[in-house]
């Protein structure tokens, strides 16, 4: 379940036992995100969404999640419905974590979850009940239960204690899930910063889950599931030596099972041998069999003091769960689809990292083309273990990276080479670690940390190398498709309208065309015969020489039945061809497929001939992206011819 | 004459022709239209194309295109010439609607081919039977000349007596076959941008008080406009004056009867006056005179830093004018001067600048 930071919570806990909840919660307001009604609808959302997900990765369970937003009748009131098919709450539980601030057990958890982020669902049923008066309503079913219960409740807000009003059976199809109902004030919009917004960013790094949006006028909007497998479960962690602060380590020491602090260090923490534990503190002047409740306040700084001047192993990293490449390409696809974009660059995760005794892996991903706008700045994705951050994209380490870097260089207007560059693409970055470094208490940016920044930059560094690839090779078949209308439509002209004039023969275009061109093209179509498919490739050589090279040819399913010519085939889907083609001539190749009935079309790859001739077909992959770019960029050098230029305008005929 | 204008045109046909027989992509080799390639001819004391050339291939798209479009101009003037027939350079585009891919876009990208056709060929458009349309600029003044009409006969006209208020049109061919000076009896010529002020001067008698000739120049003067101011200074020993509002453009109508135009320097020695002096709105003006003004668009600021980069404004005279107005952002209309009164231009603004200029004295 969702809980606070450590820290924050010790002071809040402590707080309360003198205060009464609602005024603390009247008073911090802002700090816990419900500083205005719009805000106030997305926290009341996210915090319910957030704790399905959750829930429903923890069981093992593909999420499906509806959430429902309804206008009651009063002023600036909303009923907010959310409903999972988690696992369900056990019934007695159920009171203590919805009517129970900062229920929860694992303060210490050093983890990446996505509850770390959130303020938890009891302070939007104490929201809901402090700006509308009414209570929570909370129906939820474990697979081992009968049946279903509703438990309506509301916090005793001064003693911070749940009321429960009503729990009784209730008549629920569904095999187990939580069905939460809270009314609060806020407002609805749609666009920037909104709980659609909030779900759709939810849906492209959660492409395991399948999100229903029934917004107040009716409108029903489904994210679907775009992959049937569930996100590994994150690993707990002990803390690392070097990530630990002073209030976090009297605490572990106070709670600690173990007898010394000698074992105290050894046991509690990650990366501390039990020798290395004497050392510590020895070093640190404290008794090894010291009992660790008994450390005071200067022994404990004298630790941390030895912490940072000892060298430890960095924290282990497999406790992270990154989304991965593959996930983050089909999220994007499966959210952004309607925007048509032409080009997803190849998603990046990068290693494992470690700031401060906190492993942390960075994830990005790009976007372009297609219906993006291209005249205004690019938008950023933002996310903190699958959470999108919607709030404070200024401050944010995330925005600050992007803005770093010379996007100019990749394809992207920016001016000056600084800040948000402009064009038609979305740029995702995701951060997951077992202690995201937040900028403020808010949790809506994400600290500038020098390594976190640098791992953000060489991330999104590469999509943008693959984005220029992609600008580049567009800017290719542009130049072609021009050269084709030359010497298809106008030169023939030319040839007929000036052979006219002069009275003479129509002059033969050949070489002409082959000048002009000068590349080999490689074009298919293929036709479906019952289960057969038959790619035809045409290689057209418009240059003037003869020209040789090897063709792979890259089924993408199928099994391949037959080639023709031969060639040589490979691992049941690629065939390779020695080609040779003369000047102006045509060579034709045949491929027959088998069991691919969703076939569109196959990639070829080309080896012994410079790639920049080759329109149709790619380097042969190796060290092909040094290599090609390089290519392209002296290509582009090439001949510019003088055109003509400027216009200044002066006097009439 | 008309087989010697063909034989030119087709050779570039030929050379076409000959590129694609040969395995070569077709191209044409012209000069650099732009005022990067403006150079001061020391002889004729105008401004001319330079060395520097374009070359239109069919290479790119833009290139093939306007190589098609050549060939079909080609074949539509050839056309003319055989059937002794005439056309506007309007008409011109219209037809080429019936051209298929060659047809035009715009206006202008006719007119400019049938520039290009004129310097690669050194003929002028008037030997390819196309012409532009009247564009209404006049002339009053103690000037009798003698025009030969459409149907032949000659006709003289004193261009003071013979017309009404609008004053003698100008036709868009002015040689010595079509108009002659026959008697005149002023001292010097003065050209004025705008029809408002043309009038002024008509109305305040301005021709006979000064011995002036008013040529109304009609915005940007056309050639045959230009090409007359050229012949009455030539010809006649008249000192041209040119008088204009004081924005960029107006320096630029200046430039092109002075120094020779951009689009047609291939033409220069034939259209340009190289002693015409410009009279104003000048920037100082607009400050001596405490002109009422407008604020500089961001056109007009473009406008007048493209002419700082402009090779024939480079003299000391153009550089503190136009730096001036930059600096005072501020530009004035002719008609400003009515600030002062109906008659302050004829009776005080204009003689004040001839004096200074020696042509009055």
């Amino acid at each position: 379940m969702s809980i606070l930071p450590r820290k924050r919570a010790e002071e809040l806990a402590k707080k309360m036992r003198e205060i009464s909840v609602a005024e603390f919660f009247e008073k911090n307001k802002q700090i816990l995100g419900f500083d205005s009604l719009q805000k106030s609808m997305v926290i009341a959302v996210k915090e319910a969404v957030d704790n399905s997900l959750d829930a429903c990765e923890e069981a093992g369970i593909l999420p499906d999640i509806l959430v429902e937003i309804k206008k009651e009748k009063g002023r600036d009131e909303y009923k907010i419905v959310v409903e999972d098919n988690g696992p369900g709450i056990v019934r007695k539980k159920v009171p203590l974590v919805f009517g129970k601030l900062l229920y929860g057990s694992r303060f210490h958890a050093m983890k990446q979850s996505r509850g770390q982020q959130g303020i938890g669902i009891s302070a939007v049923v104490l929201y809901a009940q402090l700006t509308t008066g009414n209570p929570a309503v909370i129906i939820t079913k474990t697979e081992s239960d009968y049946t279903a219960y509703k438990t309506i409740l509301r916090i005793d807000t001064r003693k911070n204690e749940p009321i429960v009003i009503s729990q009784e059976p209730h008549i629920w199809n569904k095999p187990h899930g939580t069905r939460v109902e809270v009314i609060i004030k806020g407002r609805y919009a749609r666009g920037k910063q909104s709980v659609y917004e909030y779900l759709q960013n939810t849906a492209i790094v959660n492409p395991h889950a399948r999100i229903t949006l029934i917004e107040p006028d009716g409108k029903k909007t489904i994210f679907e599931r775009a992959v049937e497998i569930l996100p590994q479960v994150p690993k707990e962690i002990k803390p690392h030596p070097h990530g630990i602060e002073l209030g976090d380590l009297m605490r572990l020491a106070k709670e600690s099972s173990a007898k010394t602090v000698e074992n105290f260090l050894a046991r509690d923490f990650s990366r501390i041998s039990p020798r290395k534990a004497k050392e510590i503190c020895k070093s640190a002047g404290i008794d090894c069999s010291k009992k660790p409740s008994d450390l005071t306040l200067k022994e404990g700084k004298k630790l941390l003091e030895v912490f940072q001047k000892t060298k430890f192993m960095p924290p282990p990293t497999d406790c992270l769960s990154p989304i991965g490449e593959k996930l983050i390409k089909k999220g994007l696809k499966n959210v952004l689809g309607n925007l048509r974009p032409s080009f997803y660059a190849q998603p990046v995760t990068r290693e494992p990292k470690v700031y401060g005794g906190n492993p942390f892996i960075v994830e990005a991903g790009l976007v372009y083309g297609g219906d993006l706008p291209s005249d205004s700045q690019v938008k950023i994705l933002r996310y903190a273990n699958r959470i999108p951050l919607l709030y404070q994209q200024g401050s944010c380490a995330i925005t600050k990276a992007v803005e770093s870097i010379d996007w100019r260089r990749y394809g992207l207007e920016q001016r000056g080479g600084k800040g948000i560059p402009v064009g038609p693409a979305i740029i995702l970055v995701h951060i997951a670690s077992t202690r995201i470094p937040y900028t403020s208490e808010a949790k809506e940016a994400i600290a500038e940390i020098p390594e976190i920044v640098s791992e953000i930059r060489n991330a999104l560094q590469k999509c943008g190398r693959d984005l220029r690839m992609h600008i580049a090779k567009n800017r290719r078949k542009s130049k072609v498709s021009e050269k084709f209308q030359i010497v298809q439509k106008i030169l023939p002209e030319i040839a007929r309208k000036s052979a006219e004039i002069l009275d003479r023969p129509v002059p033969s275009l050949e070489r002409v065309i082959a000048k002009v061109m000068n590349v080999v093209w490689i074009d298919e179509s293929f036709e479906k015969k019952g289960n057969e498919i038959r790619i035809k490739t045409k290689i057209v050589n418009y240059t003037d020489r003869k020209r040789e090279f090897k063709l792979y040819a890259d089924v993408p399913l199928g099994k391949i039945i037959n080639a023709n010519p031969p060639g040589e085939i490979r691992e049941d889907d690629v065939v390779v061809w020695d080609v040779s083609v003369q000047p102006y001539e045509t060579e034709n190749y045949e491929i027959i497929l088998t069991n691919a009935s969703n076939y569109s079309e196959t990639t070829y790859y080309v080896e012994g001939i410079n790639p920049v001739m080759v329109i149709g077909a790619e380097p042969l992959p190796g060290d092909w992206d040094i290599k090609t770019l390089e290519i392209i960029e002296e290509e582009s050098e090439e001949e510019e011819e003088k055109e003509e230029e400027e216009i200044y305008e002066e006097e009439e005929v | 004459m008309s087989e010697e204008v063909l034989n030119s045109l087709r050779k570039i046909a030929e050379k076409i022709y000959e590129d694609i027989e040969k395995g070569e992509i077709p191209s044409i080799s012209l000069p650099s239209r732009t005022k990067k390639n403006i150079v001061f001819d020391p002889y004729s004391c105008v401004w001319k194309y330079g060395d520097s050339k374009i070359v239109r291939s069919a290479k790119k798209l833009s290139g093939a295109y306007m190589l098609l479009r050549t060939m079909y101009v080609i074949d539509f003037i050839k056309e003319m010439l055989e059937k002794n027939k005439s056309s506007t350079l309007r008409e011109m585009y219209y037809i080429s609607e019936g051209w298929g891919l060659a047809k035009f876009h715009s206006q202008d990208e006719s007119n400019k081919l049938a520039e290009d056709l004129e310097i690669i060929t050194k003929m002028l458009r008037e030997d390819f039977h196309l012409r532009p349309e009247e564009d209404g600029a006049s002339i009053i003044g103690n000037i009798t000349i003698e025009e030969t009409t459409r149907k032949g006969d000659k006709r003289k006209i004193n261009c003071r007596d013979d017309v009404g208020d609008a004053g003698y049109s100008i036709p868009y061919y002015v040689e010595k076959d079509k108009l002659r000076f026959v008697d005149c009896d002023a001292d010097f010529v003065i050209a004025i941008e705008t029809g408002g002020m043309f009038d002024r001067l008509v109305e305040n008698g301005f021709d006979e008080k000064a011995r002036a000739i008013l040529v109304h120049l009609k915005g940007q003067p056309a050639r045959s406009t230009r090409r007359l101011l050229k012949r009455l200074n030539e010809e006649l020993g008249l000192p041209v004056v040119v008088f204009t509002d004081g924005d960029p453009w107006s320096f630029r109508i200046f430039a092109s009867i002075a120094y020779g135009a951009i689009k047609t320097a291939h033409i220069s020695e034939y259209l340009a006056t190289p002693t015409a002096e410009f009279i104003g709105i000048t920037p100082s003006d607009i400050v001596n005179y405490d002109l009422p003004t407008d604020k500089l668009t961001d056109r007009d600021i473009a406008a007048l830093k493209a002419e700082l980069e402009d090779p024939r404004f480079q003299t000391e005279f153009w550089r503190n004018e136009i730096n001036l107005m930059l600096e005072i952002k501020k530009k004035a209309e002719q008609q400003a001067l009515a600030k002062y009164g109906l008659d302050y231009v004829t009776d005080v603004y204009l003689p004040e600048k001839l004096t200074q200029m020696g042509i009055l004295r």
